[in-house]
């Protein structure tokens, strides 16, 4: 038969992409002992040196400690909040900040 | 063979513009002839062979193919039905656009999932036999109408029914090509197809391999007489 | 069972026929659709990855830290402090920790400088990160030069550049002796940045944060299950970026499926009418649309899942860097250890196969169950 089969071709196609699919959780078993030496050599460097944030962002100071973040700094949680350092608006506050700093506050007794 | 008894068919029922097409038609067809309906525009040829055809149903009377009566029957087995015994060719081809001849010839045959390979000889056989081998993997609009005339007769005959409806089946045809469809349609015939065919065309209603004319006037069937009389 | 599979294999013939037809348009749509796939996909596969890595790394992170706050700052803890901790029951160890922010005029960058706790650095030289390291050009027993907030000059030595494998906690780290530290940021002795606690027993941990803030009340306790909650939630669907990329999507395929829903043109009626002239049923033609949905829609997936992952893992989210940068200058090169949430690509294969393929079905719905005896007439 001089033509091919249009289902056929497409078949073929979609089990070769959902093979290279299956793959790739096969190659990221494969990336995972790979890359398992840095993440093991992060881990202690985290632990030497005391480390409390990823360094994602360095452009400002909440960011780049995100943790360590305080009541006053320049979240703008909001996807259309304006603020001059475009990382504020991508991440939000660490719930600390909103929720359980203050019950921890609230637990302690009042100094008189 | 079909029969019809007391088939009316009305279109909007019940609002304003309620139409009667068909008022009361008792026929009997008998298998392996070419039978030719005949009327003014509007007389409700189409309409009997939508009927048939199992296309559309009748509002009331009953219609028995072979032994079967299926009036009453779902449209699923109407379907069924619809695919084994009939071939249609219709007035405007209705042939599918940017499909090939081929492709288009071989529509029928796909809900029932044959053997690709042997449907794809059967249609090119049958796209040779109507001299349209060359044409097959041309796409629809690039035929001429003769050629997608031929093809939408291919189509018709896939399944290899029994019985093969045409309207008007030469009126976008010349002269020239007239004769070619009724060479076919002998053809037809000559292997025991049964062909019901509408046409207002003396070259196919005058032709010999007709053999029953039967003359239709609002919705009725006028007892076939002599065409002077059903003139005057 | 034959016959089942080689009819779908004609309903799939002719619906690709049927797609060929445009070939233009549906292939501008597989492309539309794949790459919202691709979008959605690669920020799931990041953030899943990222949040794994952040847990991963930062179980080492310090139990607790004490921050001293004044006027809603962060500011020095003054001496004494540390000694005072020493009455409070269950701190194992702790350790005032010195790190600050730096501004480099000369790339625009910022660095975070820190004494580490645990080695000695050499008065005069740097170990700096790999990030910060490629920012300024610099190797190791380079020189380099860095004025101080009193406008001082100091220069250094580049002792060490910390691994590369580690950029994404170490980039823009500049350790340095605390003497250096002290000089440079003309912090007097005994005083720290803030305190860092290890506890021994980690049922005790709150208890001892609650005993800080009482004995403290100036300052703030920020715990290590705190810091694995913040990053934890980070990039959580809720937030900024991920939320305006999700409605992205969410307003294109509602354009896709408006386009799918109202583009039964007379032309696609009339075909299915003859199709069901010549014998198809209405079953046939809903599953002929079935596959045209499902075809599209699973290559989209498909390719987009595919360029995602490679996109994310395979080269490095090259395309986030941009956005992650912000104004910064530097910008750490890591490579997430892949970490796939079978359930999350699942969920996505839902919310992307099926609304699609119900949006091709629904409007041919209600023409597949039409009379067939309109093709009969033009
Ligand atoms: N769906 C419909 N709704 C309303 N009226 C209809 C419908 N279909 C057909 N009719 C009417 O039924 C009558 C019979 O139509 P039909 O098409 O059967 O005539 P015909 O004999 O085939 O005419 P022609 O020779 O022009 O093809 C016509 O008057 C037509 O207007
Ligand atoms: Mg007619």
């Amino acid at each position: 038969m001089p033509v091919a089969r249009l289902s056929h071709l497409a078949l073929v196609t979609l089990a070769c992409a959902a093979s290279l699919v299956a793959a790739t959780f096969a190659d990221a078993a494969w990336l995972r002992q790979q890359r398992a030496g840095g993440m093991a050599q992060m881990r202690d460097l985290v632990e030497q040196l005391q480390l409390t944030d990823l360094c994602l962002f360095t452009e400002a100071r909440y960011t780049r400690h995100l943790s360590q973040a305080d009541l006053h700094s320049a979240f703008q949680d909001h996807p259309l909040g304006l603020e001059h350092f475009p990382t504020g608006s991508l991440v939000l506050p660490p719930t600390r900040l909103t929720a359980s700093h203050e019950r921890l506050d609230r637990e302690t007794e009042v100094p008189d | 063979m079909i029969e019809l008894k007391g088939i009316h068919k009305a279109f909007n029922t019940g609002r304003e513009n309620e139409f009667h097409a068909l008022n009361g038609i008792d026929l009997h067809l008998p298998t392996q002839r070419v039978t030719a309906f005949r009327g003014p525009s509007g007389s409700g040829k189409t309409t009997l062979l939508s009927i048939i055809g199992c296309l559309s149903r009748p509002t009331s009377g009953r219609v028995r193919l072979g032994e079967r009566d299926i009036s009453g029957l779902p449209e699923r087995f109407l379907t069924h039905i619809r695919r084994q015994t009939f071939g249609f060719i219709f007035q405007q081809f209705n042939l599918i656009k940017g499909l090939s001849a081929l492709e288009n010839v071989m529509l029928p045959a796909y809900p029932l999932g044959g053997n690709w390979r042997a449907l794809h000889e059967r249609a090119e056989s049958l796209l040779g036999d109507l001299r349209l081998a060359h044409r097959r993997a041309a796409a629809i609009e690039h035929l001429s109408g003769g050629e997608q005339q031929r093809v939408a007769i291919a189509r018709a005959l896939i399944n290899d029914p029994q019985i093969i409806i045409a309207d008007e089946p030469t009126a976008n045809l010349d002269t020239g090509l007239a004769m070619e469809f009724m060479a076919i349609l002998e053809n037809l015939h000559a292997v025991g197809k049964t062909v019901i065919l509408t046409s207002h065309d003396p070259l196919v209603v005058d032709a010999t391999i007709v053999h029953q004319v039967i003359d239709m006037r609002d919705g009725r069937i006028v007892t076939p007489v002599p065409i002077a009389e059903g003139c005057a | 069972m034959n016959a089942w599979i080689e009819k779908q294999k004609y309903l799939i013939d002719f619906t690709l026929s049927s797609l060929a037809r445009r070939k233009a348009k549906n292939l501008g749509l597989l492309l539309v659709y794949t790459l919202i796939v691709f979008l959605l996909a690669s920020v799931m596969l990041f953030t899943h990855a990222l949040r794994q890595a952040a847990a991963e790394v930062l179980v080492g992170a310090p139990e607790v830290i004490l921050q001293r706050m004044v006027a809603g700052r962060h500011d020095l803890i003054p001496p004494g402090y540390l000694e005072r901790i020493g009455r409070i029951r269950g701190v194992q160890h702790k350790e005032g920790r010195l790190w600050g922010y730096y501004y480099d005029p000369v790339v625009k960058a910022n660095y975070t400088f820190m004494v580490p706790g645990n080695q000695d650095i050499a008065a005069g030289t740097l170990l700096v990160g790999a990030g910060m390291a490629r920012a300024r050009g610099l190797a190791v027993g380079n020189l380099i030069s860095f004025r101080s907030y009193s406008g001082k000059l100091f220069s250094f030595t580049i002792a060490r550049i910390l691994p590369h494998d580690s950029e994404l906690v170490s980039a823009d780290l500049v350790l340095i002796s605390e003497a250096d530290f002290r000089s440079f940021f003309a912090i007097a002795p005994g005083y720290f940045t803030d305190i860092a606690l290890s506890v021994a027993n980690p049922l005790e941990v709150r208890n001892v944060a609650a005993k800080l803030s009482q004995q403290f009340p100036d300052s703030r306790p920020i715990l290590r299950e705190e810091i694995l909650r913040t990053y934890e939630s980070i990039f959580n669907w809720r937030e900024g970026i991920v939320l305006a990329l999700a409605s992205l999507a969410i307003l294109a395929f509602a354009i896709f499926a408006w386009e799918k829903a109202s583009g039964l043109s007379a032309d696609e009626k009339r075909e299915i009418g003859i199709l069901k002239a010549i014998g198809w049923e209405t079953g046939d033609v809903l599953k002929m649309k079935f596959w045209e949905g499902a075809l599209v829609s699973l290559a989209a997936f498909l390719i987009g899942y595919l360029a995602a992952y490679l996109h994310v893992f395979r080269f490095s989210s090259s395309l986030f860097a941009p956005v992650l940068k912000g104004w910064a200058v530097l910008y750490p090169r890591f490579e997430l250890s892949p970490v796939i949430d079978g359930f999350q690509v699942a969920t996505l294969f839902f919310f992307t196969v099926f609304p699609y393929a119900a949006a091709t079905l629904v409007p041919i719905w209600r023409a597949a169950i039409a009379d067939p005896d309109a093709v009969m007439r033009g």
